[in-house]
């Protein structure tokens, strides 16, 4: 155990300093694009807001659900098969019934792979609906798989939508992940004050503009739509849509220049552009509602028909919320409302003290531990102290190479490495002096110490490790931190104890081997 | 080599053990454990007051104004840091907007609100569902790792001792109402690393003592492996402690609550390796016939 060769020896120099440079590499700056590297602060240490989102679908299934009905009407009609009664219940399964003949005839059509009628997941071996059939009435739900299809598409979406907008405000290096199927994590670093993007995040930014219905009662086909700002007391507004918001191409704020107003300015697709026309046309003198998530932003008078293919929404606006409208409409709407689920901001402040208490914290540690082992282990103290130097130089290291996060945990986790890194070179050394008085050969009785200590070194590390990984894999945000030093801390543990201090040790007892070693 | 007989001390610690355990099982049974807004839901502001006038009645009188519950206010390390804990649920986007506001008009501007967490009442429970089952798999991950490396009854010493650890230390958070957050989490799986690490270190000197000491009973062979392996234990605890002590001052009020636990699970690590692991392999009568049989 205590041979080196000199290519081994080597070897151990050039990964050492290789590790010391990928660490020191965070405090300086090297013009060299391998050592460029540097350790990502977490949301924890250098300020920023998580916020993570979750989907309401409910929206979306009826959406779907409605969708289907109309799709069924049509496809029915075509093949001639009579259906009636077809709604939708309080489960959200659509129910219809049908003439005694067809019942068979339906239900095959619906287990047919090739039909579109109920389309076929290859992926899952399922249909995206589950067929019920009880005489002639049947009941037709969103099958498991089918609903995670829908909440998958709604998610895809939604997250290309959260990260328009997020991009538009421009904040630094923001990170945004799905989570599980109806969840998306947005990380904002640096971000102190989250109020504007949860503001900007919580909207649907459904738009539409439908005209206001004249007779102002209650009629088929309308809507009672209360005002945003509550300066006019609620009307009734035709359910038609003229235009909605996926017809934008552009939306900017805007000073109106005649009445010092913020407006927002909007253009509009072709399609847009021709239907807006139209209505516009035949629609002169009537109110126009602007409608913004269920709520009437303006409803202006019609003066002239518009057919520029663009217009601009008035409303009682400051130029910020004139802008995040404006933010809002270009980015498009949400598939379904979102709601923050979870939120954890911490302000830079925080951060600052958080990094010089974790380092303090670690510096003195460090130094207990050092000084400690100096006072048991005299020379072998120095050995063991020379491996912990260097283990914290590859932790940091290796870290640094993967470019990991640390977090305020994860300096926890590096003082823990430090008090229990330690234990290897105890046990070691506690088993050479006990190899000592029995063996006359101190070359003998060294070698076996380390040979003996081997097992229980093993099983010691493996525990932690395994604690580490479970951890990993199941803990959430700054808490993986921990997990990662804690196990990456174990295997620098391992080399700069087996490679460090046993070469280190070879080097001295060799040199020595004539005098009495005292350990 | 120490020689102290800690074997004549094995009914008695294990007695007293076994009571704490009862209490420690009773405590979370009854009094339960002060979960923070991580497994509870609700929200916490960590608040810095700048202006000097600022207190913690004069926060308690502006925030009791804003109708949000039950709030809960206590200093929080330094003499101007507070914590503002409120179990009203959901996270309306303008929450911590309407409290700033409310906040400026009461006590005026002279505070720095330096941390928010807000979390939902399903992701709460997912998050405590989550801890459980990290600390079960933990727990069954270690039982597993010494099934394969150990015989039968060296599994059930190491994982007793587990348990003692674990209960005990949430029996002491029960008592002393101390806040159950993600980070204990993270602390009790450390804590059952660390202790099976203790008590696997004996048990592989016990193996070893058995082949070597094959007329020695179990009784006397377990003192000899602890006394054998005391100066290691002892060492190994002490400079863990120290890392530990070192950040529960240091470390910041964030840290406190994980490295308090820590403390007390390394303790009781070091103990229960000795004072429970080894008594189980006696009561299980454990002997050289034990790891023989597995050899052949």
């Amino acid at each position: 155990m205590l041979y080196f060769s000199k290519i081994r020896i080597i070897t151990i120099f050039v990964i050492s300093i290789i590790f010391v440079l990928f660490s020191l590499s965070n405090l300086t700056k090297f013009d060299d694009n391998y050592f460029s590297k540097k350790i990502n602060l977490g949301l924890d240490l250098q300020g920023g807001s998580y916020l993570l989102l979750e989907i309401d679908n409910s929206p979306v299934v009826t959406k779907e659900l409605q969708n289907k009905i109309t799709f069924l009407k049509t496809y029915f009609k075509d093949k001639e098969i009579n259906i009636f009664n077809i709604k939708i219940n309080e489960q959200n399964s659509i129910i219809f019934e049908t003439d005694k003949i067809n019942i068979d005839l339906i239900n095959s059509i619906f287990l047919n792979k090739e039909e579109p009628i109920n389309p076929y997941y290859d992926k899952y071996k399922s249909y995206q609906f589950d067929i019920e059939n009880q005489s002639n009435q049947f009941k037709i739900t969103l099958s498991k798989y089918g609903i995670i299809e829908l909440k998958n598409a709604s998610l895809d979406q939604a997250i290309e939508i959260v990260r328009r907008r997020v991009d538009e405000v421009g904040t630094n290096e923001p990170n945004i992940l799905k989570r599980g199927n109806d969840r998306i994590l947005v990380e904002l670093p640096g971000l102190d004050d989250p109020a504007r993007i949860k503001n900007l995040l919580g909207k649907t930014a459904n738009l539409s503009f439908r005209f206001v219905s004249k007779s102002n009662e209650a009629e088929l086909g309308t809507d009672l739509i209360e005002f945003e700002d509550q300066s006019e007391s609620a009307v009734y507004v035709s359910k038609r849509i003229i235009l909605s918001g996926e017809n934008l191409l552009d939306a900017q704020p805007k000073m109106d220049s005649q009445t010092n107003d913020t407006i927002v300015t909007f253009s509009l697709d072709r399609v847009g552009a021709k239907r807006f026309g139209k209505a516009t046309i035949s629609g002169v003198g009537k109110r126009l509602a602007i409608v913004l998530d269920g709520k009437i932003i303006s409803a202006p008078v019609i003066r002239e028909a518009i057919v520029s293919g663009s217009g601009q929404i008035t409303g009682n606006f400051t130029f910020q919320s004139a802008t995040d409208l404006a933010l809002l409409l270009r980015s498009g709407a949400l598939p379904a409302p979102m709601n923050i689920v979870e939120e954890r901001t911490v302000g830079p402040g925080l951060g600052k003290d958080s990094i010089k208490a974790g380092i303090l914290a670690l510096i003195i540690g460090f130094s207990l531990v050092i000084l400690f082992m100096v006072f048991k282990y005299k020379i072998f103290g120095f050995i063991a102290n020379t491996a912990l130097i260097f283990n914290l130089f590859f932790l940091i290291g290796i870290l640094t190479l993967f470019e990991a996060t640390l977090t305020l945990p994860g300096i926890a986790g590096i003082i823990l490495t430090v008090g229990m890194a330690v234990d290897a070179n105890v046990l070691i050394f506690e088993r050479i002096k006990e190899e000592k008085n029995n063996e006359k050969n101190q070359l003998v009785a060294f070698d076996s110490g380390y040979t003996k200590s081997k097992s229980a070194i093993l099983d010691a590390n493996v525990t932690t490790f395994i604690a580490a990984i479970i951890l990993f894999f199941l803990g959430s945000g700054p808490i993986k931190g921990f997990s990662i030093t804690l196990g990456v801390g174990i295997l620098t543990t391992l080399f700069s104890v087996y490679f460090i201090a046993r070469l280190l040790t070879s080097l001295y007892v060799v040199k020595n081997k004539d005098k009495e070693i005292k350990i | 080599m120490n020689n102290f007989k800690f074997n004549s001390y094995y009914k008695i610690f294990s007695l007293i053990s076994g009571l704490l355990a009862i209490i420690s099982f009773l405590l979370l049974i009854f009094k339960g454990l002060n979960f923070g807004i991580d497994f509870k839901g609700g929200t916490l502001i960590e608040l810095r007051a700048i202006d000097k006038q600022i207190n913690i009645s004069s926060l308690r009188s502006s925030f009791s104004n804003m109708n949000l519950g039950d709030v809960a206010i206590k200093n929080f390390g330094e003499d101007h840091d507070y914590l503002i804990k409120f179990e009203k649920k959901g996270n309306k986007k303008d929450l911590i907007q309407n409290i700033k506001k409310n906040l400026d008009q009461s006590i005026g501007s002279g505070y720095e609100i330096r941390r928010v967490e807000n979390v939902g009442p399903k992701v709460s429970s997912e998050l405590l569902k989550g801890g459980l089952i990290a600390i079960a798999v933990s727990l069954g991950a270690m039982l597993f790792y010494i099934w394969i490396r150990f015989e039968w009854q060296f599994s059930i010493g190491a994982i007793l001792a587990l348990f003692h650890d674990v209960l005990i230390t949430m029996g002491i958070f029960s008592l002393l109402s101390l806040e159950v957050n993600l980070s204990i989490v993270a602390a009790i799986l450390t804590i059952v690393g660390y202790s099976m690490n203790d008590t696997v270190v004996i048990f592989d000197r016990v193996r070893e003592n058995l082949k070597k000491h094959i007329d020695l009973k179990i009784f006397d062979l377990t003192n000899l492996s602890i006394n054998e392996t005391l100066s290691r234990t002892i060492i190994t605890s002490l400079t863990t402690l120290l890392a530990l002590i070192s950040i529960f001052v240091f470390g910041g009020e964030i840290l406190k609550g994980f490295s308090f636990a820590m403390i007390l699970g390394v303790i009781l690590g070091t103990y229960s390796s000795i004072f429970i692991a080894n008594p189980i392999l006696v009561h299980l009568r454990v002997s050289y016939k034990t790891i023989v049989k597995e050899d052949n």
